[in-house]
């Protein structure tokens, strides 16, 4: 009796404190689409704790248009779009070469990949910077792209490597023997069977590459070609950003609602396509 | 099974792409760092060859020394510590490489030591100060952040039914993206219209009103709290998939043997814990040093400077034209961390082997 009593304190204890750091968790997202949805002045008098009175839908067109998060929310999203693209096509080839095909070096350039992964470099932007200038692919879509490629390379060659290393070859010995070349085989047999590998490679890039900053900070001056997490930097630090603090809101709940409702409906595959990602780098 | 040579190139052109963008993105960066460093100016027609004039203010003269021994010891150690880890052919001109470099490194190591034992030490005092900031948020992730998300996951182990609901609110904040949430705690702190502070006050909590993000004495340790509420979802994620890999049988035979909570945490969770534990450590360390956006829209580096942390001081200095000292300042930091992560792996693994 006694055991039980302590038994259902201890699990008291332990919900009150998960439920306090999920509310912690949770709280100032609420608070940020409740205070989006006022006037200034009513915020400024209740902080944001109470419902609207009256809802300002004008607060999303001021961060929409004035603050230019439509033209920063499509470029983010064109971004995502071709880098995890690219990704997918380049690093399944380099997988399943380096896994299936033989030729010289081959370990060699395993070894070159996994090493990038382990080996980091906090200012990698600086000699980045200096060298796309030069090549005048600085302020260009295109160097942002293969540069978000890039970063997101070597993980993604070693997840497919690791897939491809497990699974049987039969499939694709029988399309061999039915004629396909290899490029035929990769695009037709490989990459289908791949798919679970894909879906860790997309999910774990596409947050990446949405949630990338610093790169973008570094390549861009051209606000029409600014990712939103720049473009949200700028706004906040603009003459509206600083003084319309709904309308600031308003423009980080366009950019975070997206981003929460699409983890909310795949939250159970995100989190296992980040895990299995980090737990490789 | 040999190939021709036809195959051969055929089956490398698979490669080609991922080795042509990881080259021009990854490889020439990484070695143009280092000869950005031995270089003043900002882009490519305007650097001045100024040799390890950099480093010298970086680190002084007799740390340059110093840690140019340091690296021509590990790079003559390298080969042999490799000897049977790897085999590749082209692994003998790498070993001949390094050890040459390692030698090289050495003998400067030693004449420049040599010259510079008279002078007194000239470190960058503001590069050293933020280095020193970057860590006192990693103290603050490694022991706050990381507690608390080992007791959270120890807690949702337990609660199985509920704990996938955790998991899903606990990993939101890592999935926001530091920006969003950085501008967002903002204008929860900030003095003016002030709402935590308004919050505070309202449940009679006044004397715990500060201005977080302004006050020098504050700010930093700001940072580190906000860095930390954020990031304590990685580890709690990492932490719960290593604890559920943990087979209950275990538990069930200790419990028979008679023994308590506390003995089962510690003879059975924690030494099976223990790789998960140090890579969590290691992903901390890496991701806490290398922060830039938080203190970037948190507090933009101020007040006076005090929350710019060693990445952020690292683009000021790229920023303000200073491209080949901040690649310096970059390669120092990156050895700092390769350095820290190695011993810690070290560490983890003589650990296992007891």
């Amino acid at each position: 009796m006694r055991y039980k009593f302590k038994k259902i304190i201890l699990l008291v204890l332990m919900h009150t404190f998960l439920i306090l750091v999920a509310i912690s968790c949770i709280f100032p997202f609420i608070w940020m689409i409740n205070s989006s949805l006022k006037p200034n002045s009513e915020f400024l008098s209740d902080y944001g704790f109470k419902l609207p009175h009256k809802i300002m839908w004008k607060n999303y067109y001021i961060a929409f248009y004035e603050g230019k998060l439509g033209i920063y929310f499509l470029n983010s999203l064109i971004y995502t779009f071709i880098s995890v693209i690219g990704i997918v096509l380049v690093a399944s080839l380099a997988g399943y070469s380096l896994s299936r095909l033989q030729f010289r070096g081959k370990n060699f350039i395993f070894h070159l990949f996994l090493a990038a992964m382990m080996i980091p470099i906090p200012a990698g932007f600086v000699p980045l910077y200096v060298l796309l200038k030069a090549v005048g692919l600085l302020n260009t879509r295109i160097g942002y792209c293969l540069a978000m490629i890039n970063v997101g390379l070597s993980l993604s060659i070693y997840l497919y490597k690791t897939f491809f290393d497990n699974l049987p070859r039969d499939l694709e010995d029988a399309a061999r023997i039915d004629g396909c070349n290899r490029l035929r085989i990769w695009w037709h047999v490989v990459l289908p069977l791949a798919k679970p590998a894909t879906a860790v490679v997309v999910i774990f890039n596409a947050l990446n590459v949405w949630n990338e900053f610093v790169l973008a900070l570094v390549i861009f001056s051209n606000r029409n070609l600014m990712p939103l997490q720049v473009g949200l930097k700028n706004f906040a630090s603009s003459p509206v950003g600083l003084t319309n603090y709904t309308a600031l809101l308003a423009g980080l709940t366009i950019a975070s609602l997206p981003i929460i409702i699409i983890y909310l409906i795949m939250q159970k595959h995100i989190i296992k396509g980040i895990t299995a990602g980090a737990l490789v780098g | 099974m040999r190939y021709s040579l036809k195959e051969e190139i055929k089956n490398f052109s698979f490669v080609l792409p991922a080795l042509s963008i990881f080259f021009f993105f990854y490889v020439i960066p990484f070695i143009y760092t280092f000869f950005l460093a031995l270089h003043q100016g900002s882009g490519l027609s305007s650097l001045k060859f100024v040799g390890l004039a950099n480093f010298r203010r970086l680190l002084s003269p007799q740390g340059t020394a110093i840690i140019a021994i340091f690296i021509g010891g590990i790079l003559i150690v390298f080969p042999f510590w490799l000897r049977g880890k790897i085999k590749n052919r082209f692994l003998k001109i790498v070993k001949a490489v390094s050890i040459i470099a390692g030698v090289i490194c050495i003998i400067y190591g030693i004449k420049e030591l040599k010259e510079a034992l008279s002078s007194g030490w000239m470190i960058d005092k503001e590069w050293w100060a933020s280095v020193g900031r970057s860590f006192y948020i990693t103290l603050w992730a490694l022991t706050f952040q990381n507690l608390l998300a080992f007791t959270l996951a120890l807690c949702v182990d337990k609660a199985i039914r509920t704990g996938q609901i955790y998991r899903a609110i606990f990993f939101l904040l890592p999935v926001i993206s530091e920006i969003i949430f950085g501008l967002l705690i903002r204008s929860l702190l900030l003095p003016y219209p002030g709402v935590l502070a308004h919050f505070l006050k309202r449940w009679g909590l006044e004397n715990l009103v500060r201005d977080w993000l302004n006050d020098p004495r504050y700010a930093l340790t700001t940072l580190a709290f906000v860095h930390c509420w954020r990031g304590f979802g990685w580890g709690f994620v990492i932490l719960l998939a290593g604890l559920q890999t943990i087979p209950q049988t275990l538990y069930e035979a200790a419990r028979i043997d008679g023994a308590g909570a506390w003995q089962r945490f510690t003879k059975i969770t924690f030494p099976l814990m223990l790789p998960v534990i140090v890579l969590v450590v290691i992903l901390t360390i890496l991701g806490t040093v290398q922060v830039i956006g938080l203190p970037m829209v948190l507090t933009r580096g101020g007040p006076a400077g005090k929350t710019t942390v060693s990445v952020l001081r690292i683009y000021n200095d790229l920023k303000n034209y200073h491209a080949g000292y901040a690649s310096c300042e970059g390669i120092v930091l990156g050895i700092i961390l390769i350095t820290l992560s190695f011993i810690l792996l070290k560490i983890s693994n003589r650990i296992k082997k007891t």
